[in-house]
């Protein structure tokens, strides 16, 4: 253990300002450290709309979509309890379809040049790169 | 279009289209929100009307809600807003909103559309009897339009984002209203309720959570929205719904069988009360007219009657009754006025047969 004295300015900057994360009490009872790290998880907020876990814990809603990114440790296992799965498997906005669906031919696309190119199949290779930039939004050059 | 229209006339999922002796109404509802702005519980005031300025002008344009009755909620008053809870056109917690949120109703009342309920867009369709397929398919056009052209908060792990974690995924929730007075009366209902819970279905009352199963009428809806595809959980509800149509129907023979003159003797005394009260609550009225109903379906009475059995289930409403009187009523005085428009719409109800087999 390595024990250091701070003033007043270095433990406010080292952020060990606050005298109730040092509560004897708490050191007494044994609650001290979980305790701490709940409340740190209660203060932190989304950075899209400022919501914190208190206010979830306190209402039930969350403030925005993005906080099922803030929060999604905590979010995991309450989803997994209450729902079917943890996969949506159900309709998808036809934007974001048509992106899942060119990555997925993109993908099956590269891999089948790589075998292409394995086979030192170079007709096809071509024809298939061409297909590639074509998906990618580039044009085919021509050779 | 007014709202007068949508007060004075009941929507099609109650008067008309197909009929089902048990299943009254199909209602489909979809969740959605606009990407990366605050959900309407925790928005301020000026971030709703932002929020409700960018929706409403794409739901008024939809086709669909053409010729349809759309107003901000600040612009209702609070019968206006009771009576359309009371034809499930929006929820109870809409009805409590004012300035930033707002409703849009196709002419039929097949399509409801909240802005800014928990959800930036709450979408609805209800229709009569037992179609949930259908019902789904007239939402989903609808979101599939609106998402041309807003953003919806969408993952790809957790599906659509929700205000309550407990609608993400699919943002789906199928429901139906079930009119099960043969369970009630055959004391079998408690059980069936809490087996379909156990297969992690919904039943609820009337208006849905946290409300009294009043009428013998339940609500049935699916739990989970995450994991399962919108077609998988409308399956489900199907099935189960199915199967209590054929135990609704199984308690309807078994009450005709053994208890014969036990359920004569209720549908006569409905129709006694009902014809002959002068003070009615909006309670006893819905328990007896769900007894008339029962004995239309059994053949009991005519089938002509289910229109106005229908009508009434919807005119004896707190709220629908309020509105029709054009005063400011006390429960009272609501009693009174409930009994007077009852006797006088089953003046020409033929009575309850004289002899206890049905149909003479």
């Amino acid at each position: 253990m390595k024990k250091i004295n701070l003033c007043e300015s270095c433990s406010k900057e080292k952020g060990v300002a606050d005298p109730t994360g040092f509560a004897l009490a708490d050191l007494l009872l044994g609650l001290g450290e979980n305790q701490q790290v709940e409340q740190v998880a209660q203060t932190e907020h989304c950075p899209v709309c400022g919501f914190t876990q208190a206010d979830f814990k306190k209402t039930g809603r969350l403030g925005c979509s993005s906080c099922y990114n803030t929060f999604s440790d905590a979010l995991g296992s309450l989803i997994k309890a209450m729902h079917k799965g943890t996969q949506h498997t159900g309709k998808i906005p036809a934007r974001l379809f048509r992106d899942l669906a060119r990555t997925d031919r993109l993908n099956e696309l590269r891999k089948h040049l790589e075998d292409a190119v394995s086979k030192e199949d170079y007709e096809t290779a071509a024809n298939l790169r061409d297909e590639i930039r074509q998906l990618e939004g580039g044009t085919a050059q021509s050779i | 279009m007014k709202i007068d229209p949508i007060l004075t006339r009941a929507g099609d999922w109650l008067s008309g289209g197909s009929r089902h002796p048990i299943v009254i109404s199909s209602r489909v509802r979809l969740a959605r929100n606009l990407a990366k702005l605050p959900f309407p519980g925790w928005a301020k005031k000026s971030e709703r009307v932002r929020i409700l300025e960018e929706i409403k002008p794409e739901v008024d344009l939809l086709p669909a809600i053409k010729d349809g009755f759309s107003e901000q909620l600040n612009e209702l008053t609070a019968t206006e807003k009771q009576v359309l809870v009371e034809r499930h056109l929006i929820s109870r917690e809409h009805a409590a909103k004012g300035m930033g949120s707002a409703v849009v109703i196709n002419p039929p009342q097949t399509v409801s559309i909240m802005i800014n309920e928990e959800d930036h867009l709450r979408m609805q369709a209800i229709t009569c009897g037992l179609d949930l397929e259908k019902t789904f398919q007239m939402i989903d056009e609808i979101d599939t339009a609106l998402e041309a052209q807003l953003d919806f908060a969408f993952d790809e792990e957790l599906g659509y984002l929700t205000a309550c974690p407990t609608n993400v995924g699919t943002g789906m929730r199928a429901s139906a209203m079930v009119h099960l007075p043969g369970l009630v009366l055959g004391e079998q209902i408690n059980q069936v309720v809490n087996s379909v819970n156990k297969i992690g279905l919904a039943v609820r009352g009337l208006y849905g959570e946290g409300t009294e199963a009043m009428g013998n009428l339940f609500q049935v809806s699916n739990q989970t929205t995450l994991g399962e595809k919108e077609d998988q959980i409308i399956g489900r509800l199907q099935k189960v719904i199915e199967t209590l149509i054929q135990r609704e129907t199984q308690a309807r023979e078994n009450l005709l069988a053994t208890k014969r003159t036990t359920l004569m003797d209720q549908i006569g005394r409905a129709y006694g009360i009902l014809t002959h009260a002068y003070s009615i609550s909006s309670k006893e009225a819905l328990n007896l007219i769900s007894i008339l109903r029962l004995g239309i379906d059994l053949g009991f009475f005519p089938e002509e009657g289910r229109a106005i059995i229908n009508q009434l289930l919807m005119d004896t409403q707190p709220a629908h009754l309020q509105n029709l009187s054009q005063q400011k009523l006390a429960a009272e005085e609501r009693d009174h006025l409930r009994a007077d428009i009852v006797r006088e719409r089953l003046k020409n109800f033929p009575r309850p047969p004289n002899t206890k087999s049905p149909g003479q």
